[in-house]
């Protein structure tokens, strides 16, 4: 295990550490992304200010709510499945630190090194599921059950374009190691130029939008909001859900679009590395060690360009209807993502 | 131990980090909140209504062939991704290889489309 910051520290320590990291990974993204796009983006776009009263601009709203939250009472309906109903938001808040456990931050900064890390980001992508869906299934409530059947319907019909859309990235690094994409991408060089390297949001143009549409389904944000349509469903399988249990699922959902963003950084536009030419590092080891600091700060910038782009869309559209949205994964998504693996994978081998 | 299970230990801590944090609020909420349960809190939520009939509500679940669609297309993902890494070795033959493995996938797709399964029924 390589040192971090060229210290050598014990196991126990590094993994203090890398949890205390993966903590601000998952709060930090989750944070920024309520206040600067759901609080402000979405006020200044409907021509109001959004919240002006805590803190310069609005900025401690946050610690507001939490206090807020904190104190609302804990309902649960009378009939509900009680220990399944309150295992659920837990569940839905693990799957995102499993999932921000894969995401590589500077050439020493990582939490876990998986040869399939792609593998393993995929299918832990998928426990929230689970969460949605048994708390659909224990609130007892018909707009709940109704949701999370929903969700469970539209998960699965967009899995399926974001395994796909990845597999063009994997074709074109030959590795599922996160670490050596990045190194791929920012290594790579153009017809034989390397100035800016090769992120693959050139070449994969077609899988970036396809995994960006998955990605927007899977959080279940408009215009896929069917499972927590507030007009029909009245927020669907969260109907029931009060209190710091609410506030768990909201700190979820916004903290994987976080996570979600940092994976599509990771895949497609470079992760934590800049042009290896720029500096003259042409392997893992000649890396310069400040990239440990530099890189998480690339990282995030590139997680707020892309979950800007997720509430700009978010904000942006209208719902669509559930045979609409099946329609489209299974229609449209599924045959370009699976026609876009064999073009790339013939270009591969042809050049 | 090797740097294989302590990546999956750290993993492991993740996961258990993640409960700790969620009970840890949890409990701190529990000494700040009121607890004033009534029948009439405790009701199901219908729009403010009073809840017809049961929660579990029967209904019929429209994409169940979608959801078998799922998992041979999910099974086909596991099997692309060992090939997508080791394209570079396999060139030309892996191509053709995947490339009959992809279409006669894409086959039962159209099949499913043609008999009209893709549709909201």
């Amino acid at each position: 295990m390589s040192a971090l910051l060229a210290i050598d520290m014990p196991y126990w320590l590094q993994t203090i550490l890398r949890v205390l990291g993966g903590t601000v990974a998952v709060l930090l993204p989750a944070g920024t992304i309520v206040y600067v796009f759901l609080f402000k983006m979405m006020s200044f776009m409907q021509s109001r200010l959004g919240p002006m009263e805590a803190g310069p601009y609005g900025s401690l709203q946050l610690f507001a709510e939490v206090g807020k939250w904190l104190q609302k009472e804990d309902l649960y309906p009378d009939r509900a499945d009680k220990f399944i109903f309150k295992i659920a938001p837990i569940v839905v808040l693990t799957s995102t630190f499993l999932l921000v456990a894969v995401v590589p931050f500077g050439p020493d900064a990582w939490f876990t090194n998986f040869e399939a890390g792609v593998f393993y980001a995929l299918a832990v992508s998928s426990v929230s599921v689970l969460g949605i869906l048994i708390a659909g299934w224990a609130s007892a409530n018909k707009y709940s059950l109704l949701g999370g059947l929903r969700a469970a319907g539209q998960l699965i019909a967009y899995e399926l374009p974001m395994v796909l859309a990845v597999i063009g990235v994997v074709i074109q690094a030959g590795s599922m190691n996160f670490q050596e994409i990045v190194m791929a991408q920012n290594a790579g060089e153009i017809f034989g130029w390397n100035g800016i390297g090769n992120p693959y949001i050139l070449t994969q143009m077609v899988g970036f939008i396809i995994f960006m549409i998955a990605v927007q389904a899977e959080l279940t944000q408009t215009p896929f909001d069917m499972p927590i349509a507030e007009s029909e469903l009245v927020s669907g399988y969260m109907t029931e859900y009060s209190g710091f249990r609410f506030l768990m699922f909201f700190i979820g959902e916004f903290a994987t679009a976080g996570v979600f963003s940092l994976i599509a950084a990771a895949l497609f536009l470079g992760g934590w590395g800049i042009p290896f030419a720029w500096f003259g590092w042409d392997s893992m080891d000649s890396i310069d060690n400040w990239m440990n600091i530099v890189g998480p700060l690339i990282m995030f910038t590139k997680m707020m360009v892309l979950s800007g782009i997720i509430m700009w869309v978010r904000f942006s559209y209208p719902r669509f209807r559930e045979d609409q949205l099946q329609k489209f994964a299974w229609k449209v998504l599924i045959p370009v993502s699976l026609l876009n693996i064999m073009a790339t994978a013939i270009l591969k081998v042809a050049f | 131990m090797s740097e294989f299970l302590r990546s999956y230990q750290t993993v492991i801590w993740f996961g258990v980090v993640a409960v700790l944090l969620a009970s840890l609020l949890l409990g701190l909420a529990s000494l700040v909140r009121p607890v004033k349960p009534n029948r009439e809190k405790q009701l199901a939520y219908e729009s403010g209504v009073d809840p017809v009939g049961d929660g579990w509500v029967q209904s019929q679940i429209r994409y169940y062939v979608f959801a078998l669609l799922f998992v041979i297309f999910d099974v086909e993902a596991v099997f692309i991704f060992p090939w997508a890494t080791q394209l570079e070795r396999y060139a030309g033959f892996g191509l053709v290889e995947m490339g009959i493995f992809v279409f006669v996938l894409l086959l039962g797709l159209v099949y499913a489309w043609r008999k009209g399964v893709l549709r909201w029924i």
